[in-house]
């Protein structure tokens, strides 16, 4: 058994939901992990406080991808509090798996840049890269 | 010269073969288990490699026996730290056949050293308008030095390109030496292509052009004979760690005048010979560079190391590799469909296989390998640059030593197959 690679994790790997970009978004970031070269951007159409579309694309393992899917199904019509009160036991819960020490960065990316795009947005909608963690290397 | 009349005729020396099933013992770890009880199947010796008992049995001695500081006490089991600690050195000197002990400073890593000549040689050498030649293979350890170097003085880096089977291109390389650089620094052995650089004709084109040459043999010294006269560098870099020695273990060889030349890279205790509070004077090399309590159990366990591999030969390592890398390119390919390899032909490379599975991400394939007891690297080497150039965002690397054998190789071709199935269902 292989606890990491479950078919439904497998699945949204290989069609993950909301894959794709908003045309207006209202706030979108750019995030990364260069170790495993994982990169998300997180598209979110937010109006009267509430994420009412999302859409990421990406490029990475089968965890940061499936953390992207799961995660966008999760917030869209949240409210952006409670978005923003999102914590990664939140994500881990709705993988529903063990992640290994080695690969949180990779289940977390997805919340990580939400978050980024949020604070971001608050003070003007434009996209950033960020380049997160590091390889030690 | 011996005199060849009065020796008895002698054919050249055939290089015993060596027996990787025979020295797996010698190596404990080897003996373990993962937590599914499956036995460790190590192919990741090029990020760090696997400790003999020798290495373990040095390192515990000084620990265990003659704990003390070297250099210092006037007692019996300080004196004998000391000369174990300078046998380590001159072991450490033969195995690159290096012209005298001194010329080995003692540092934690490859890395440690690059930094030592960047700061101690770059700073006084290199100034504006200078040229440092690099190649677009390097770890990121001989490139970052370089380019904190020539941002504080205003010089200028130039790179190698690579052809797509990961060789350099010597006719770009002939015409940077044009803009007569300072120094030219590259790698010996490749960490994620494999490739094994033409080190002394790459040396002989740098001097041609005035420049002096570095050379990071981190992939290089534990895998094949380096005689660091015959290539004709001016400084030879490794760690002890990927020799089968201690992590924090490593050294620099330098030529004698150009170390003699060089300030202190890091001021303390050893390394001066008279102190007063407004100056002081420089020790000897290498202890000029050997500042402070340095990783004496570690230094101890490199010297084990490199007699280790003397006692093994060094042309019998490399044939036992070369042999290992062109069964796993030929299995992988065979067994593994849609396997992408990178890098040069098993004749033109070290014991580093670098490869991707088609719309599988290295992390993954490492992750599911993980299980079977396989441990391969995933990511990208320290080498960004690299990946770049081949448009790549990580990839997955199997690298040898002397303890690996063939059904290794033959279980990570399997465990592949899983990875694949698991993908697929």
């Amino acid at each position: 058994m292989d606890d990491l690679y479950r078919d439904y994790i497998l699945e949204h790997y290989r069609r993950p939901h909301n894959f794709g970009v908003l045309d207006a978004p209202s706030v979108s970031y750019e995030g990364a992990n260069p170790l495993c070269g994982d990169r998300i951007t997180m598209m979110l159409g937010i109006s009267d406080g509430i994420v009412r579309e999302v859409a990421f694309t990406g490029r990475g393992c089968a965890i940061s991808q499936a953390s992207a899917s799961l995660l966008t199904d999760e917030i869209k019509g949240k409210t952006v509090e409670e978005v923003e009160k999102m914590t990664p036991d939140d994500v881990l819960d709705l993988i529903g798996i063990d992640i290994s020490p080695a690969r949180l960065k990779c289940a977390l990316l997805s919340l990580d840049t939400v978050a980024h795009a949020l604070a971001d947005g608050a003070s003007e909608p434009a996209t950033h890269s960020d380049e997160g963690q590091h390889d030690r290397g | 010269m011996a005199d060849t009349a009065t020796q008895p005729a002698r054919t050249n020396p055939v290089p015993s073969r060596l027996d990787p099933y025979r020295l797996r013992a010698d190596f404990p770890i080897l003996a373990t288990a993962n937590r599914f009880g499956k036995p460790l199947i190590y192919l990741d010796s090029a990020a760090t490699s696997l400790k003999p008992r020798a290495v373990i049995n040095a390192v515990d001695g000084y620990n265990g026996e003659f704990s003390s500081n070297i250099h210092r006490g006037i007692y019996e089991i300080a004196e004998r730290a000391t000369a174990v600690y300078e046998a380590a050195r001159a072991s450490t000197a033969r195995l690159i056949n290096a012209p005298e002990a001194a010329e080995i400073v003692f540092v934690r890593n490859a890395t440690e050293a690059i930094n030592l000549v960047a700061y101690s040689w770059g700073r006084r050498n290199i100034g504006r308008g200078d040229t440092i030649v690099l190649t677009e293979m390097e770890h990121h350890a001989n490139l970052v030095p370089w380019q904190i170097l020539v941002q504080e003085k205003d010089g200028d880096l130039e790179f190698v390109p690579i052809t797509d089977d990961g060789l350099l291109r010597l006719e770009v390389y002939e015409a940077l030496l044009h803009l007569r650089p300072k120094l030219v620094a590259f790698t010996h052995v490749s960490n994620m292509l494999g490739t094994v650089n033409p080190v002394r004709e790459l040396t002989e084109m740098a001097h041609a052009a005035g420049a002096l040459v570095l050379i990071d043999g981190a992939q290089a010294v534990p895998h094949m004979p380096v005689d660091v006269g015959a290539i004709g560098a001016d400084f030879y870099v490794f760690s002890g760690h990927k020799m089968l020695g201690p992590t924090g273990s490593g050294a620099l060889w330098a030529r004698r005048e150009l170390l003699e030349a060089m300030p202190p890279f890091m001021a303390g205790g050893d390394m001066i010979r008279e102190v007063h509070l407004r100056r002081s004077d420089w020790n000897e090399i290498p202890y000029k560079f050997e500042a402070g309590t340095p990783d004496i159990s570690a230094e101890i366990g490199m010297g084990a190391a490199a007699e280790y591999l003397l006692a093994l030969g060094l042309d019998a390592v490399r044939a036992h590799e070369r042999e290992l890398t062109r069964h796993a390119m030929e299995t992988l390919r065979r067994e593994v469909p849609g396997i992408e390899l990178y890098g040069p032909t098993a004749e033109e490379r070290g014991g580093v296989v670098s490869f991707n599975l088609p719309g599988i991400h290295p992390h993954d394939v490492a992750q599911i390998l993980d299980r079977s007891g396989i441990c391969v690297r995933a990511g990208h080497h320290c080498t960004m640059p690299l990946h770049e150039r081949f448009d790549l965002a990580a990839t997955a690397r199997a690298s040898f030593n002397v303890y690996t054998i063939p059904e290794e190789i033959d279980a990570l071709a399997v465990g592949l197959r899983e990875v694949i199935r698991i993908f697929e269902r």
